[in-house]
């Protein structure tokens, strides 16, 4: 396969995820705009941090003029989960050049990584091929959601009151939650903790609840896991 | 009240720096930490299941910061959802058909 096949393979399985991503990008334009930042810094928001739910949560704070240090700590919380990702994909580009590698961490989503990795599970010989596909889920993801942001910071919230879009954006992560939950014992434990712990701490400050339930989530998982012998590690080719 | 200008900017350059560092961490560190232990290996086979989880549970359940059951539409749209989720794995139809719920529920 080409460079070009494996990009275009990427492009292909991101797709149908856009439709989760399109409203989310509009909405987190829109609500900076709302929260009284600026088109330029709802912009800068989506490009310097580049992760939804952060953004979100940090217009959310910024809007109710919330201090500096409590709006960075939300954002870095919510999005410590990437380190996890970044751990998963690590294996896959050892051999990689550390200026690739840069860039994918860049454009690294919970979408990116949820589509790379799968993949990968199922078998993709070479570094190369791995990073075009990579590079076809992560980059048109980025750029739909520039483009999204500002046209939602632009357009403000015109968005009629009877779509209710920014419910597209759970059913996103729900369609790619089903599979991975269903996996095996272990990762059904560490759906059901995860998603119970993160609802059991909802009225936490700083969504704290999201990262106590993945925490949870993945060490009760990883206890099943060795105590059953399932969830084996996906294989890492060479 | 919004933060003031300087607020805003100085939040988006050091959440952006942190989450980049965030995302770089083990695609850099790794060459030096070498092979990851199975054990972990098998934590991290677990994240996404637990992490994507977190994230939509909350969202179904308790959408304004308080967990509501009873005459939430969420939870009968997010039901259809996973279960167009488990029988077709397509994005796209699941989120359709919860939307299409959540919107019909909103008209009875």
């Amino acid at each position: 396969m080409s460079r070009r096949e494996d990009f275009r393979a990427g492009l292909a399985a991101t797709t149908p995820v856009m439709v989760g991503v399109v409203p989310f990008g509009l909405v987190a334009g829109a609500a900076a705009v709302g929260a009284g930042l600026s088109v330029l810094q709802a912009a800068a928001l989506s490009v310097v941090v580049f992760a939804g739910a952060s953004q979100l949560a940090m217009i959310e704070l910024l809007g109710g003029d919330g201090a500096l240090l409590v709006v960075v700590g939300t954002a870095l919380i919510i999005n410590s989960r990437l380190v996890m990702y970044s751990a998963s994909l690590a294996p896959h580009f050892v051999e990689e050049d550390s200026r690739w590698r840069g860039l994918m961490a860049y454009v690294l989503t919970d979408q990116a990584f949820a589509l790379a990795v799968t993949r990968y599970a199922e078998g993709m010989e070479g570094v190369t091929r791995r990073r075009w596909y990579f590079l076809g889920t992560a980059a048109p993801l980025w750029a739909v959601w520039q483009v999204c942001t500002v046209v939602g910071a632009v357009a403000g919230a015109r968005v009629p009151a009877w779509l209710p879009l920014r419910f597209a954006v759970p059913l996103t992560f729900l369609a790619l939650l089903v599979p991975a939950a269903a996996k095996n014992r272990a990762t059904a434990t560490a759906a059901v903790v995860g998603g119970g712990v993160a609802t059991a701490g909802v009225a936490l400050p700083f969504n704290l609840g999201l990262l106590a339930g993945a925490l949870a989530g993945v060490a009760v998982g990883t206890g099943v896991a060795v105590w059953a012998g399932v969830g084996a590690p996906a294989e890492v080719p060479e | 009240m919004t933060a003031p200008d300087a607020t805003v900017w100085a939040a988006v350059a050091l959440a952006g720096v942190g989450t980049y560092a965030l995302r770089a961490s083990f695609l850099f560190l790794f060459e030096y930490l070498g092979t990851v232990p199975a054990r972990v290996e098998t934590a991290l086979g677990m994240v996404p299941a637990a992490v994507l989880s977190a994230l939509v549970v909350p969202a179904i359940l308790a959408p304004d910061g308080t967990v509501v059951v009873a005459g939430n539409g969420r939870l009968v749209a997010g039901g259809a959802a996973a279960l167009v989720a488990w029988y077709t794995e397509n994005i796209l139809a699941t989120i359709v058909v919860g939307l299409a719920v959540l919107m019909g529920l909103g008209f009875l």
